[in-house]
């Protein structure tokens, strides 16, 4: 699996070449350095670190400091290893080099994008699970509109079920979203265009795999 | 910061667009259009009064075209900046008063007439 760390722009629609109009999401992807390499003999598995974003040097931890200077770059805010990373490089895949969107990514290619969605907060069933609520509004009906309605039986079993469906926070977890078709790279800019949504707010960090 | 970029994006993807004369609703065009039929392409064309262009400058911006075809009013929406439109010819000004020209949904005839612009 190869994959980049990127930053969610925000959305767009480009014209296929069938002359549909598609929804996509802008991401700037990259450029990301390799801080790691992981392998067999040391690390028991294949791997590559790589990180992306700028980030103050007063404020980056001496341990992590220590950890950029070994690849020769500045403090970086994003780190994310990629197991078994496959790229065709010049000169392979080596410490301190820069790996850019059109390295990993063609036009055409389907990928997954990996993200943590907008949190919404502790929210009841009917925003989190889609529940239509309990009955009517009228006739008498008192304080139950956006209720759960029943959870589970009486002495038998006595008990409610694990994962019922109940009101609790919502959003602000890590989504993946798979088989997002690539529209568009543009690589002056470490830009590429995805068709559809991406899980997180504006500026929030992405993990593009392929 | 990140409305930049995406106008910048926007600006990127359509440079290669097709440039089509500029109208506004009240012009009589002939609108072509690219039909793809079983491997096969050919161009079709319609042509009638534009009475709305909506989302100007942005990404999506289309037009609606409206036209009467053996007394059936027929309205085509065509997305302005679609490589399957081949050419936009302009055929007429017409001197209207407002943007959208809903109204001639409910003419027929004499009053459905637009002034030509001179």
């Amino acid at each position: 699996m190869s994959g980049i760390i990127g930053r969610k722009i925000g959305m767009t629609s480009v014209y296929g070449a069938d002359g549909r109009n598609v929804a996509c999401t802008v991401i700037e992807a990259g450029p990301c350095v390799i801080t790691q390499v992981k392998n067999e003999e040391t690390d028991g598995y294949n791997a590559v670190q790589l990180a992306y974003g700028e980030r103050k040097e007063k404020r980056t931890p001496q341990a992590l400091l220590g950890h950029f200077k070994k690849a020769d770059t500045t403090p970086k805010s994003k780190v994310v290893e990629f197991r078994d990373f496959r790229l065709e490089f010049e000169g392979g895949i080596e410490l301190g080099k820069e790996v850019s969107v059109q390295d990993v990514f063609e036009e055409g290619d389907f990928l997954d994008v990996k993200g943590v969605s907008k949190g919404k907060g502790f929210q009841g069933v009917v925003k989190r699970h889609g529940f239509g609520g309990v009955g009517q509004a009228t006739h008498g009906q008192h304080n139950r509109l956006r209720a759960p309605g029943s959870i589970g039986a009486a002495s038998y079993p006595a008990r409610v079920f694990k994962g019922m469906k109940m009101a609790g926070q919502t959003g602000n977890k890590s989504v993946k979203v798979t088989n997002l078709k690539v529209m568009k790279i543009l690589a002056d800019e470490n830009l590429i265009l995805v068709s559809g949504s991406v899980p997180g707010a504006k500026n929030s960090y992405l993990i593009l795999e392929k | 910061m990140s409305e930049l970029i995406i106008k910048k994006v926007e600006e990127l993807v359509n440079a290669d667009a097709k440039q089509h004369p500029d109208f506004k609703s009240g012009d009589t065009v002939n609108v072509h259009v690219r039909i793809s039929e079983g491997g096969k392409e050919r161009i079709q064309q319609f042509q009638g009064t534009v009475i709305q262009r909506k989302g100007k400058g942005t990404n999506g911006e289309t037009f609606t075209v409206r036209k009467v075809s053996n007394g059936i009013g027929i309205e085509r929406i065509f997305p302005f900046l679609s490589p399957n439109l081949d050419k936009i010819e302009v055929l007429k000004r017409g001197k209207v008063r407002r943007a959208k020209l809903y109204y001639l949904r409910g003419r027929q005839g004499k009053s459905a007439r637009i002034k030509e612009k001179i």
